[in-house]
């Protein structure tokens, strides 16, 4: 029972890190430009799709993965560019409106380019073994992967975020826009730089994830939700809420789904335990996020801005 | 070489407006002569399909192999033949309005399909209420097999329990007496688990209900790890299934039997690839059924759209037959509604699977196999046939069907 449970706990982590490579973009583009992105789970599905294009193309994972990151970020700018750039003044119902507008474009487009059959990546030889654990438990080696991808792009955030110049601008952005532009300091320069990263987070987290969920049109809008419950719990605007939100979703979702059924069969019989077990599970992220708000109602690491 | 582009330009410009004046002219013709004969001559087919989302693949298979049927015949039973395609968007209530549409306006002979047994819920009353006929080339939900049958009905694919069915009589028959049972939490999923029951008396080892749509299975791989059961059954059609085959292999639990049904097939198999491979599915027809029609079948789908044709392909050009069939045993008097039915319960149509016939409730009485994945020679992946489970199976609730006449 203890090996399972470190495995789960490993299930855990690594959708975690996941969403908290989503979350991330999401989180500074929601708290330090006030605007609310929709379309952010389509950068997710995208970077999938370019991911499984350029493994086509050049036949090699690693140089997949870079063009993957580089498109990207060229396709997040595009979108600033053109469409995102010309909403931030707006109100949020207007933002909405046009991000998901976005989103049934985005979808129908890649549809078209790619088929509605969904893809998949070739896993590389040298990441797809597993390791053994106690008795017949193995994990996946591609899955520890994902897990030290997630936790070096979430120290190499952290850096930036507080020991440089461009950091400093954020997290004084996040709290206080309007003085940051007064103090002139180029927002919308700011603004493009942030999303752009976002952007090229989320396409990594979509292309990372690809050899092991099947590229699909609609996957961004599955994990924008959590996303969302993720940045919410950890304050908006903060990245370190963001990976620490992210981290309590994963392990608290996969950890629910597992073993709560197992701990209902101990207080209830075995038919209502699965019954309500099953009913119980995708319910125990947003029950986690109420009881969270309820005590801190700004998120983990929010500011009250009251 | 400047002039005469610009001499072809103007030619094009030509050619360009008198098509539109001959489709301009057409289009009147037609309006005029659809007023003066009421197009009671022709045959007029609606098929709908679910053509886009996520499960758009099936639709497209069905869709195609119906008018790979019609290719080949030309007019269905003689009769100068006009498809009507629309797309049902896999929503119920988008449906029934198209439904609604192709029989009251469209006033179509026949409706064929949908690929979802939700949306022939709902299409059902008001395609069948207004005397036109419906067949079914994929759903074939339990109700109509029933009490709820109807003349108007027909399916020409199978009852949805059944699949489940022949997976849990394989089960049993392997002497399994620990299989871990998983499916998503929705009606389909929960009747696929008491389907397998059916057949199957073993013990088991664990049930798992999914979130409808989930896409990572880790935890449950874990759970199935620990447990090490004799096989695994599990229902997790589209995307769920392609997630779920890889993950499978990736957690290095090929060693456990996989049994599944609507989970790998050749609309998931482009995805799944290898990590399919030697995983078990339950049919009742595979592309490498070995009769010479269905060679020939399988040939020209390849040829014509480049994949290898699933069961909901063969449905498809199956129903193009039996209409075909049916319509020429009336002599093409569609006015002949009794004689149409006869003539469709009948069907007097050599299928793709071999042997057809109809049950008492218009559903099909037909052998199932288990079927394994195989790699081809030419790289390609494909269900085969392992051997007959069900010898001329009827579903369950034929009994209960009292057709009105």
């Amino acid at each position: 029972m203890t090996s399972l449970f470190l495995l789960q706990l490993l299930n855990g982590v690594q959708f975690g890190v996941l969403l908290f490579l989503i979350a991330a973009g999401l989180t500074l583009v929601f708290g330090i430009m006030d605007f609310v992105n929709l379309a952010h789970g389509v950068l997710y599905m995208v970077g999938a799709y370019l991911m499984a294009a350029f493994t086509m193309i050049t036949g090699s994972f690693a140089a997949g993965l870079l063009l993957a990151l580089a498109a990207t970020l060229v396709f997040g700018l595009a979108l600033e560019f053109l469409v995102f750039r010309r909403l931030y003044e707006r109100s949020h119902l207007d933002q909405v409106l046009a991000t998901f507008g976005l989103v049934m474009i985005v979808n129908e487009g890649v549809k078209i380019l790619w088929g509605t059959a969904p893809l998949t990546v070739p896993m590389p030889t040298l990441l797809s073994g597993s390791i053994p654990l106690a008795g017949p438990l193995q994990y996946p080696v591609y899955r520890v992967a994902i897990i030290a991808a997630g936790l070096v792009t979430a120290l190499g955030l952290w850096l930036v975020i507080n020991h440089t110049r461009i950091g400093m601008l954020l997290r004084a952005g996040a709290s206080h826009r309007s003085t940051v532009s007064a103090l002139g300091v180029n927002v919308s320069r700011l603004f493009t730089l942030v999303f752009a990263v976002g952007a090229m987070l989320a396409g990594f987290a979509g292309a990372i994830i690809s050899p092991i969920l099947s590229v699909d049109t609609g996957m961004g809008e599955s994990v924008l939700i959590l996303a969302f419950v993720v940045i919410v719990i950890g304050g908006i605007g903060s990245i370190r809420g963001a990976f620490l939100g992210a981290l309590l979703v994963g392990v608290v979702d996969t950890l629910g789904r597992s073993f709560g059924p197992i701990l209902l069969r101990t207080i209830m019989d075995p038919a209502a335990a699965s019954q309500t077990g099953r009913t119980l599970a995708p319910m125990v992220v947003y029950i986690l996020m109420a009881a969270i708000l309820f005590a801190r109602p700004a998120g983990l690491f929010g500011r009250n801005t009251s | 070489m400047e002039n005469r582009n610009e001499l072809n330009t103007e030619q094009g410009k030509c050619d360009q407006m008198s098509v539109k004046s001959n489709l301009v002219a057409s289009i009147l013709a037609a309006t005029v002569l659809a007023g003066a004969a009421n197009a009671a001559d022709d045959l007029k087919v609606g098929l709908m399909f679910t053509l886009s989302g996520p499960a758009a693949t099936l639709g497209e298979q069905g869709r195609d192999g119906f008018l790979l049927a019609l290719d080949q015949i030309g007019d269905l039973g003689g009769v100068p033949t006009e498809v009507i395609i629309v797309d049902d968007e896999q929503k119920p209530d988008v449906a029934a309005n198209k439904a609604r549409e192709l029989v009251t306006r469209d006033e179509v002979d026949f409706v064929v399909g949908p690929t979802f047994s939700n949306i022939a819920l709902a299409i059902h009353k008001p395609i069948t209420d207004s005397g036109t006929i419906l067949i079914s080339p994929n759903a074939g939900p339990s109700p109509f097999a029933g009490a709820d049958c109807h003349p108007n009905f027909y399916a020409t694919s199978y009852q949805n329990d059944q699949m489940h069915e022949v997976m849990g009589a394989h089960a049993k028959k392997q002497g399994y007496d620990n299989v871990f049972l998983m499916a998503p939490n929705y009606q389909a999923g929960k009747d696929s688990l008491s389907g397998f029951k059916h057949s199957y008396d073993g013990g088991i080892a664990g049930e798992i209900y999914t979130q409808l749509g989930q896409l990572d299975f880790s935890a449950e791989l874990a759970q199935i790890a620990a447990m090490q059961p004799d096989a695994l059954f599990t229902f997790m059609p589209g995307g769920m299934g392609v997630n779920l085959v890889k993950q499978y292999r990736q957690a290095g639990l090929a060693s456990i039997p996989f049994l599944s049904a609507f989970t790998v097939d050749e609309s998931t198999l482009p995805a799944q690839q290898d990590a399919a491979v030697g995983f078990y599915s339950g049919a009742n027809w595979t592309p490498d059924t070995d009769n010479e029609q269905s060679r020939a079948f399988v040939t020209a789908y390849e040829e014509k759209y480049g994949s290898v044709p699933g069961s909901y392909a063969m449905h498809g050009y199956d129903t193009a037959l039996l209409l075909d069939a049916a319509v020429r045993a009336v002599g093409g008097d569609l006015e002949d509604r009794a004689g149409l039915r006869k003539a469709l319960e009948a069907a007097e149509f050599q299928s793709l699977r071999g042997k057809f016939a109809f049950g008492p409730n218009h559903y099909p009485v037909q052998d199932f196999y288990l079927a394994e994945v195989v790699k081809r020679d030419d790289g390609k992946f494909q269900t085969s046939m392992v051997r007959k489970i069900f010898e001329d199976y009827q579903d369950n609730y034929a009994s209960e069907c009292v057709m009105p006449n």
